[in-house]
């Protein structure tokens, strides 16, 4: 049954959830600000908001001082890197589980999901150490491994729920009109999960391009990501807030931009088989 | 060409056993029903057939060829699914056409075998459009159109009509059997309704539990049931099956009466009740008659309208030479 709603209703709710909405992205808003002022003005009280001189400085001086594109190929490639060999390793064990489900499969997603559920922070050491033994410290592959692994059991998850919605007879009919187990994966399971597939990409790519605990503990300057860019205008120096802000929007536009453009197929693949 | 030879087949499930050791053997060109209650592993058994399932044991040869081992794709059959299974991100005629892109057919051969099909089925009109956007019949006549271009050695077919409305599913059914009649290729087809079975079959091949419990012609079945389950499978409505005292003047445990061979007569019948639920068809009168004294109801049809109402009072003559008499064990007694 359809629920009446008032006029007024609508415009109480309408703007309550702008409200919010301007509550949450405030602080960005005031991130990509502040990048504009000079620290004076950055640091003035009561702050100014948009009447200010605007000025493109701190954006020459963090260019000038620390180079952006090393930190900004390390976080593609580090991100993608991750999420790429996630979805390799992902795609068989989620279709495993979905088609052909054993006694224990159960079991094991949970046991997966329960990984995550382990504070970071207490394998930091073990880590470490492992990551000195091998000599994977401050490098790509090595947080490429890492942030696969962190990520892996959420892209099994969203591969799984996807592929169980993909009816198995029609998988057995392929098989009847003759095609092998590669062909039907290629002209018929792939094609009817890529919205699937596709939104579990860009999830973990960004969740990857944000991870920050690991990139900032496992690597030093030649591997450092973007997140690490950010980190080395916090202190050093004394706080430079206009700088800080200009680092911080440099390193967040890439992903931003990505997500503005993406959200459409995220919200279609997040929501996929939720309504019929 | 498609003559299939199952010899002691059993399929287990864990330690379910749902097909027992069973032999069947499914002619060239016959048009074959497995019928029987919903759980009685006629699915499975088409299953097996199609290599969609592996067998415990036992062997299956499809041409003469052994198949047990073959992969589905490998057998040379096609299979019509009950939810037609049709490709989803596919146009009809790239549904169509998918066993013969498959087996790597020309191109130009494989457009016009897809029209020729199309043509049979009456979809010329639908061949761009998604299976979304068809109605369930024409959905049903792709998944038939796929499974005719690639010329398979036998049809495969899952309840196909069970997801159709009612006047849909005699159009249907119809069409399958006028296609067997064109193609003259092996069919072997699964339902759980018996009128399917009894308008389509050249062959039924009964099931109970993963047992065949008789395999012969739609009259063999109705003429000569070998067992009381049969006797009240098949037919519509069902066979009376009386025991008790009657059944003792026959000198067997069961007699079983199907309600077309039972005569209502103005008096002095062998048999009286009174008449509890009336059901006037036009063409047919069905009586489920109480206070017999012989089962809960008696089922009796009546050629044309027979005007009696719940709660009167009816007398009946069962015929004599279409009593059926069935043994302490449920077999048939010649």
């Amino acid at each position: 049954m359809a629920r009446a709603i008032t006029t007024n209703r609508k415009i109480i709710n309408t703007a309550f959830a702008w409200a919010i909405g301007m509550l949450i992205f405030f602080p960005i808003l005031w991130t990509v600000l502040t990048s504009f002022k000079t620290e004076a003005q950055a640091i003035s009280s009561p702050p100014v908001f948009i009447f200010f001189d605007w000025t493109l400085e701190n954006y020459a001086v963090v260019q000038e001082r620390s180079n952006y594109m090393l930190f900004l190929w390390n976080s593609v490639i580090i991100a993608g890197g991750s999420t790429l060999l996630g979805i390799i390793i992902a795609v068989p064990a989620a279709w495993s589980m979905a088609f052909v489900p054993s006694k224990r499969t159960k079991d094991i997603l949970l046991w997966m999901l329960s990984t995550k559920m382990l504070p970071a922070v207490g394998v930091l050491y073990p880590m470490y150490l492992i990551f000195i033994e091998l000599g994977l410290l401050d490098t790509r592959i090595g947080l490429v491994v890492v942030l696969m692994l962190i990520n892996l059991p959420i892209i099994i998850w969203m591969l799984y729920t996807y592929f169980k919605e993909i009816p198995g007879e029609i998988l057995e009919a392929a098989r009847m009109d003759g095609a092998s187990l590669g062909k039907e994966i290629i002209y018929v399971l792939t094609p009817m999960a890529i919205p699937g597939i596709a939104s579990t990409i860009l999830l973990n790519f960004i969740l990857a391009w944000n991870e920050a605990f690991w990139t900032l503990n496992l690597t030093a300057a030649k591997a450092a990501p973007l997140t690490a860019f950010i980190a080395s205008y916090s202190s050093p120096e004394g706080l430079f807030y206009a700088k800080l802000s200009a680092a911080s929007t440099m390193a967040i536009a890439p992903i931003l931009i990505l997500g503005w453009f993406s959200q459409k197929q995220l919200v279609r693949g997040l929501t996929f088989g939720a309504v019929k | 060409m498609g003559r299939i030879v199952l010899e002691q087949v059993t399929k287990k499930f864990g330690d379910v056993e749902v097909i027992p050791p069973l032999d069947l053997t499914i002619q060239d060109g016959e048009f074959t029903v497995f019928v029987g209650p919903s759980g009685c592993g006629k699915s499975t058994l088409l299953r097996l057939i199609a290599g969609l399932e592996d067998v415990s044991s036992g062997s299956i040869q499809i041409d003469g060829k052994a198949a047990t081992d073959m992969a589905p794709s490998k057998r040379g059959l096609a299979m019509v699914f009950q939810s037609y299974a049709l490709y989803p991100h596919m146009s009809v005629r790239k549904n169509i056409a998918f066993p013969l892109r498959m087996a790597k057919m020309d191109p130009a051969e494989i457009a016009k075998k897809v029209e020729g099909a199309a043509a049979v089925l009456n979809l010329t009109d639908y061949l761009e459009r998604r299976p979304g956007q068809l109605s369930g019949g024409q959905r049903q006549r792709v998944a038939i159109g796929r499974a005719i271009v690639r010329e398979p050695s036998a049809f495969l077919f899952d309840e196909p009509l069970s997801n159709l409305d009612a006047a849909l599913r005699v159009g249907m059914r119809m069409e399958i059997s006028e296609l067997h009649t064109k193609l003259a290729t092996t069919m072997v087809y699964v339902t759980h309704d018996q009128v399917e079975a009894m308008t389509m079959a050249d062959k039924i091949v009964v099931l109970r539990a993963g047992n065949i419990e008789q395999v012969g012609t739609p009259l063999e079945l109705y003429r000569a049931p070998r067992n009381t389950f049969v006797a009240g499978f098949i037919g519509s409505p069902k066979m009376n099956l009386i025991e008790g005292a009657e059944a003792a003047k026959h000198n067997v445990n069961t007699i079983g009466v199907r309600p077309e061979h039972i005569d209502v007569v103005e008096s002095g019948g062998l048999w009286e009740g009174t008449v509890g639920v009336a059901e006037h068809l036009g063409s047919d009168t069905f009586f489920h008659i109480n206070n017999t004294g012989l089962t809960d109801t008696i089922t009796v049809r009546a050629q044309g309208e027979v005007n009696l109402r719940h709660g009167d009072p009816i007398h009946l003559t069962p015929r004599a030479e279409e009593i059926h008499r069935f043994g302490t064990d449920g077999l048939r007694i010649a």
